[in-house]
């Protein structure tokens, strides 16, 4: 009984703290959304890895950015040798405009906020040939190499790169 | 050939796979800029070289609708203000295809210059031939242009400055800065710079 009487308090108390962090509507919030620096994302991209990498930068407010999304989503979810990780470039102020429409669309890959608007500083560091303009899409094979796409992609278009680079 | 040869020595030099030419089409700093003729919404025709007593302008590609042009509409009308007595007006040119993006037509374009009173030009490129001539890729993009013995030579290329969100925390205002060196007769010290913005809404090519 003196036992067991910790144990039962410890469980209740667990399940206080679970029950209560899932009533706190932050920690309701989508588990794979977070905010992140441009080194985070450079320690992200740099890890290893044996799938393809693929890295969509978009904006909730960017129509070619929505109207892609499921394509990639839906690739994410269904093809195992594909990781993909959906870079928000939102107002970073503001990441109840992602999580609300990550809820909305039913988005469940990972989503990371960069939040950094010194852009000039990181941009070439993703590829040099990026304007800035999104959507843009970087793929990050098993081998370390970089493909880089800026624009919109159809769904078509995407398979067949996926395909292309894909282990 | 020339076009081509630089296109493989940057592909050289990248030495992977890349998709577009995002950086390689339009002008470079140096270039000659082309001169255009496009309805403002002043109703008049602007033009380069219809600016009078100017030592240059301030190109600027941007539009109604995106979050970073609206972002910096009060800066633009700021640049203008400050720089147009001085030699430097800015010219705002919307390239946007009014099919895809509804918003950013000739007659929105008007509505909004009224309702924040531009004091520039703001011209509608609606055949793009200007943005694709210059290589601008989104929203907003500045190509800032000095008069050099009649010509008007691409000085700057890049974004307004370095916060969009906050105009108080911008710590490199780059168009500025560059502005001060050619009316200082001082080299350009950042001569680009990127940003993330609104990718360009092109024209769908019908085959």
């Amino acid at each position: 009984m003196l036992l067991k009487t910790p144990l039962l308090t410890g469980i209740f108390v667990c399940l206080i703290l679970i029950l209560g962090f899932n009533l706190s509507p932050h920690q309701a919030a989508d588990p794979n959304f977070k905010i992140i620096s441009f080194e985070e994302f450079e320690k992200l991209k740099s890890k290893e890895s044996n799938k393809l990498r693929v890295y969509n930068f978009w904006a909730t407010w960017c129509a070619p950015c929505v109207k892609e999304m499921p394509y990639f989503e839906a690739i994410g979810q269904n093809d195992a040798s594909v990781e993909l990780v959906f870079i928000s470039l939102d107002d970073g102020r503001k990441p109840g405009r992602v999580t609300t429409f990550l809820e909305k669309e039913n988005i469940k890959s990972p989503v990371y906020l960069l939040n950094d608007v010194d852009y000039n500083q990181w941009i070439d560091k993703i590829n040099p040939n990026w304007s800035g303009a999104i959507p843009a899409t970087l793929f990050v094979q098993p081998s370390g190499e970089n493909h880089f796409h800026e624009g919109e992609l159809d769904e078509s278009e995407l398979e067949a790169l996926i395909n292309k680079l894909k282990p | 050939m020339k076009n081509f040869i630089i296109i493989v020595l940057i592909f050289g030099f990248i030495g992977s796979h890349s998709y577009n030419f995002a950086q390689i089409q339009g002008y470079q700093i140096g270039d000659q800029a082309m001169d255009f003729k496009l309805p403002s919404v002043s109703g008049d025709q602007v033009s380069l070289s219809g600016l009078e007593n100017a030592k240059g302008a301030i190109v600027i590609f941007t539009c109604n609708t995106c979050p970073y042009a609206k972002a910096y509409e009060n800066r633009i009308i700021e640049l203008h203000e400050e720089y147009s007595p001085r030699g430097y007006p800015v010219i705002a040119i919307n390239s946007n295809d009014d099919q895809i993006s509804p918003g950013d037509s000739f007659e929105a374009m008007k509505v909004r210059a009224s309702e924040k009173d531009f004091p520039f030009d703001y011209a509608y490129d609606k055949d793009q031939k200007v943005i694709k001539a210059y290589g601008g890729m989104r929203t907003p993009h500045v190509y800032l242009l000095n008069k050099e013995e009649n010509k008007f030579v691409v000085s700057y290329i890049g974004a307004i400055d370095n916060n969009y969100q906050d105009p108080n925390s911008v710590s490199e205002a780059y168009v500025e800065n560059a502005v001060e060196a050619l009316l200082q007769n001082k080299n350009i010290e950042t001569k680009t710079t990127k940003a993330i913005g609104c990718g360009i809404k092109w024209t769908k090519e019908t085959d």
